[in-house]
């Protein structure tokens, strides 16, 4: 390594980049960290409007707003307007979904916390793979153009954009969506895919060869694990995607039917491959996020963590088994029963190793002297909304009920707990920890405690009104709804508004920690912020680690 | 979220609602505005689910609760003023272990009911008659009646398509819309009904389902799922397609009749001499007639 960084120097001069090629031609794990904290704002901004749209739909019964929407955007007459507003949904839908798992929560938590510090935590000078770091990021830069494209392309004949929720089941995808924009889809989650994979063995790589003299598997951060083993879920399961994308392009567009049932293919198939990469995809989520609440719980209660061990080899356990339970996702396919009793089971056992990581948190925080500083108020709301949205996945777990439950706002529900409470809230207390080494500024506490709560508030209102809906039977994804549904809806709606408040805090708060540019010091946080990125200046100057630390 | 809870709020509700829509058939078969639990159960399958719906969530209401007294209980006692000297422990065997065994434990206990409710919906018993139901590609279902006899080719002689009932004859006929069918399946009570569900061979995935019977499948190209019910109370129940499918998801809802053994018979016998439209009509009067009486009665 040492060598390779020294060439790398003598063939730049020592001139670090300034100006766009900085960042375009960056190898810097650092300046790519920040790309890809921004893309995911952005993402997150973009995926947040379109769900606004649909809760403003949803507010009451009846097509309140997507017939004009798609005369606004897509000029379709009048008399179409209707048919066009009704598929505009299903492409909001789709459009959210996609947005915030491969563009907001991946590129925040892999590609930016993961970026910026397994190398700092680790003690690495950067990643192992500084170029193939640049082309992860830059892939993403087309693959959300493709996505945003398929949006003003052909779908279904004569309506615009993708409009197959973000599991595009054939033959909706293929017969039932002709046109070019599913294809646009596919091409940018083979992009996004691409990068990930890419990053991935850039992260196991790093993680295993660069770990400064000392720092041994069972010494590493949390957070490191956490990389560490979402990035294995990443490259066994994408490859899984990619595939059965493929073979849907192919379906689509060379004649051939892997999922076409009329000519002995079988749609199941592709359910089948979808999950077994979808499911993995759940835990590559919330993973990251995991590490990020246990250096935070730490940090703020004055205490390493508790059982660290078994925290760490929690998330290995829920990422051997996460791969092993994908047809939970599938109960109302008609499965033998024997193979849903095995998924009942497979699945449940998930709830083990969760269950000790919500715990080992409770007791790091036992016996502490706990701050509350704005990380550590997030990382709480954390633990509470992860474990509601962890309860409700073991009622979902059995496919006894599920046969109620599945596809309706029960599940939309569960998931949001889990990610749009859990892997959001735990990515809004990684940028509050972090901020201050990454930019050097303290940011205003007053305003990150506002942001919490208006958040905390806004998404319960969205989302514990939907566990009575889907009870109630209410499908998901439907643009329109019968009248007696119209109250959690309302609720519901109002919660979405909130929330999106709640963003605009959030962005109020970074640009007064920009122009206040209050000085945030090497380490705001105490010594119980003990990990090596807080033994570096604030921000970390753009090398570090010229001479590797020792860890004792 | 209990049940006790969702009743009394229910009871209230349904009271209020009672006096503005003189509904016949009230509260089974359909939600009612606030509607915080499942909707009545009237299947085996259905009281199955209902209950055990209701210990799972007793369960995790408990568990979630626990987790938040523990963290509102750390965050009094051992917050920076309560506790500035934070204590060294990171280990405790006794508590490492027991947070691993009485979650396997809470698991077990799932896991039983949760099997013998599996096997029971997925033990499909002797059919008492059979309905096929096809979802179609212009978002409707189309249903036949095998049993009601077939042609020389094997098709189904009672065979015909339920699309969404138009707003506008909704709300003339005071039924719910996005609910309701232009056209019902007419079923008896108590016996056992086999679904056969299958979707067009040129169409795309839909999901049939009946949230008062417990019962939910998708209809797949290709494929033909099977499932059952056995209604026990007689009385209009709807349902949603389930399963996106386009631009009409919301638009291709389920209306199911279940209706006396005599009633039955009558209808088959209708719907095989004069057609589906003269029965739907038929069955139409013979339950305004009874909810007339029972009006009437009370």
């Amino acid at each position: 390594m040492a060598t390779t960084h020294a060439a790398h120097h003598d063939d730049h001069s020592h001139a670090d980049p300034t100006g766009w090629r900085r960042y375009v031609y960056s190898t810097n794990h650092k300046d790519i960290g920040t790309m890809y904290l921004w893309f995911a704002i952005i993402s997150g901004v973009l995926g947040g409007l379109l769900s606004v749209f649909m809760r403003i739909e949803l507010q009451e019964p009846g097509i309140q707003i997507f017939h004009g929407l798609a005369q606004i955007v897509y000029g379709v007459p009048e008399a179409a307007a209707i048919d066009n507003g009704k598929h505009m949904y299903n492409v909001f839908v789709t459009g959210h979904a996609l947005l915030m798992i491969f563009f907001m929560v991946m590129p925040a938590m892999i590609g930016g916390f993961g970026n910026w510090f397994v190398p700092l935590m680790i003690g690495a000078p950067d990643m192992a793979f500084p170029r193939m770091n640049n082309i992860s990021f830059w892939l993403l830069v087309p693959a959300v153009s493709l996505l945003l494209i398929s949006m003003f392309v052909e779908g279904p004949s004569g309506m615009m954009g993708v409009g197959g929720g973000w599991t595009i089941y054939p033959p909706l995808s293929t017969t039932g969506q002709p046109g070019p924009a599913m294809d646009f889809a596919i091409l940018a989650l083979h992009l996004a895919g691409a990068s990930s994979i890419l990053g991935a063995i850039n992260f196991i790589t790093t993680i295993f060869n660069m770990r400064a003299p000392g720092m041994t598997l069972h010494k590493m951060p949390l957070f490191v694990w956490a990389i560490l083993v979402t990035v294995f879920l990443l490259l066994l399961s994408l490859p899984v995607l990619a595939g059965a994308i493929t073979m849907l392009l192919t379906d689509r567009n060379f004649g051939t039917s892997f999922f076409e049932a009329s000519s002995g293919g079988d749609p199941m198939l592709f359910q089948h491959l979808f999950w077994f990469f979808g499911h993995p995809e759940v835990y590559i989520l919330i993973l990251p996020g995991f590490g990020i609440i246990s250096q935070i719980v730490s940090t703020f209660s004055k205490k390493p963590v508790f059982g660290y061990l078994g925290m760490a080899y929690a998330m290995v356990a829920i990422g051997v088994v996460g791969f092993i339970v994908w047809a939970h996702h599938m109960y109302t396919v008609g499965m033998d029963a024997d193979t849903q009793a095995y998924f009942i089971a497979a699945t449940m056992i998930i709830a083990v190793p969760t269950g000790v990581k919500i715990f080992s948190w409770i007791a790091t925080m036992w016996g502490g002297s706990i701050e509350f500083k704005a990380p550590m108020v997030w990382a709480i709301g954390f633990i509470f909304l992860f474990t509601v949205g962890g309860v409700t996945g073991v009622v979902l777990a059995n496919a006894g009920v599920d046969r109620s439950l599945h596809d309706t706002y029960y599940v939309v529900a569960h998931f949001h707990y889990v990610l749009s409470l859990g892997a959001v809230f735990a990515i809004f207390a990684g940028w509050y920890y972090w901020f201050p080494k990454m930019y050097g500024y303290m940011y205003s506490e007053r305003i990150a405690h506002l942001h919490f709560w208006v958040t905390f508030v806004g998404v319960n209102l969205v989302f514990f009104p939907q566990h009575f809906l889907g009870l109630a039977g209410m499908p998901r994804r439907y643009v329109d709804y019968p009248e007696v549904f119209a109250g959690w809806n309302f609720v519901s709606s109002m919660g979405s508004y909130l929330s999106a408040f709640g963003v605009l805090i959030f962005l109020y708060g970074v640009f007064s920690a920009f122009a206040r540019k209050v000085p945030a010091g090497d380490n705001p946080w105490g010594e119980y912020a003990a990990t090596l990125e807080w033994t570096l200046p604030s921000p970390p100057p753009f090398h570090q680690f010229n001479t590797l630390p020792v860890i004792k | 979220m209990t049940k006790s809870n969702n009743r009394m709020m229910a009871a209230t509700l349904v009271g209020a609602l009672a006096l503005a829509a003189p509904a016949a058939w009230a509260a089974a078969g359909q939600p009612v505005p606030w509607q915080m639990n499942l909707q009545d159960p009237v299947t085996p399958v259905a009281e199955f689910i209902d209950w055990f719906i209701d210990y799972l969530h007793i369960g995790m209401f408990l568990i979630s609760g626990f987790v938040l007294a523990l963290l509102i209980y750390v965050m009094v006692k051992f917050n920076a003023k309560a506790n500035p000297v934070p204590s060294k422990t990171t280990h405790h065997v006794g508590i490492e272990i027991a947070w691993t065994v009485i979650p396997i434990l809470i698991l077990v206990a799932i896991a039983i009911p949760s099997f013998r409710l599996l096997y029971l919906q997925r033990n499909i018993p002797t059919a008492d008659i059979t309905i096929k139901a096809i979802g179609n590609p212009g978002w409707n279902w189309t249903y036949e009646y095998p049993d009601l006899g077939v042609d020389s080719e094997g098709a189904a002689k009672v065979s015909f398509t339920a699309s969404v009932l138009p707003e506008d004859k909704a709300k003339a006929e005071s039924r719910p819309y996005l609910l309701a069918a232009d056209t019902p399946v007419i079923v008896p009570v108590n016996k056992i009904v086999k679904m056969i569900i299958t979707s067009d061979p040129a169409g795309i995935i839909h999901a049939w389902t009946i949230p008062s019977f417990g019962m939910k499948i998708d209809a797949i190209p290709g494929r033909l799922n099977e499932d059952w019910f056995q209604a026990t109370q007689e009385g209009i129940y709807y349902g949603q397609c389930s399963e996106l499918c386009g631009k009409n998801h919301a638009f291709m809802p389920i209306e199911v009749h279940v209706v006396s053994d005599a009633d039955y018979n009558a209808w088959a016998e209708k719907v095989k001499t004069a057609g589906i439209e003269e029965a739907t009509k038929f069955i139409a009067e013979l339950q305004a007639t009874k909810a007339r009486q029972k009006l009437a009665s009370n």
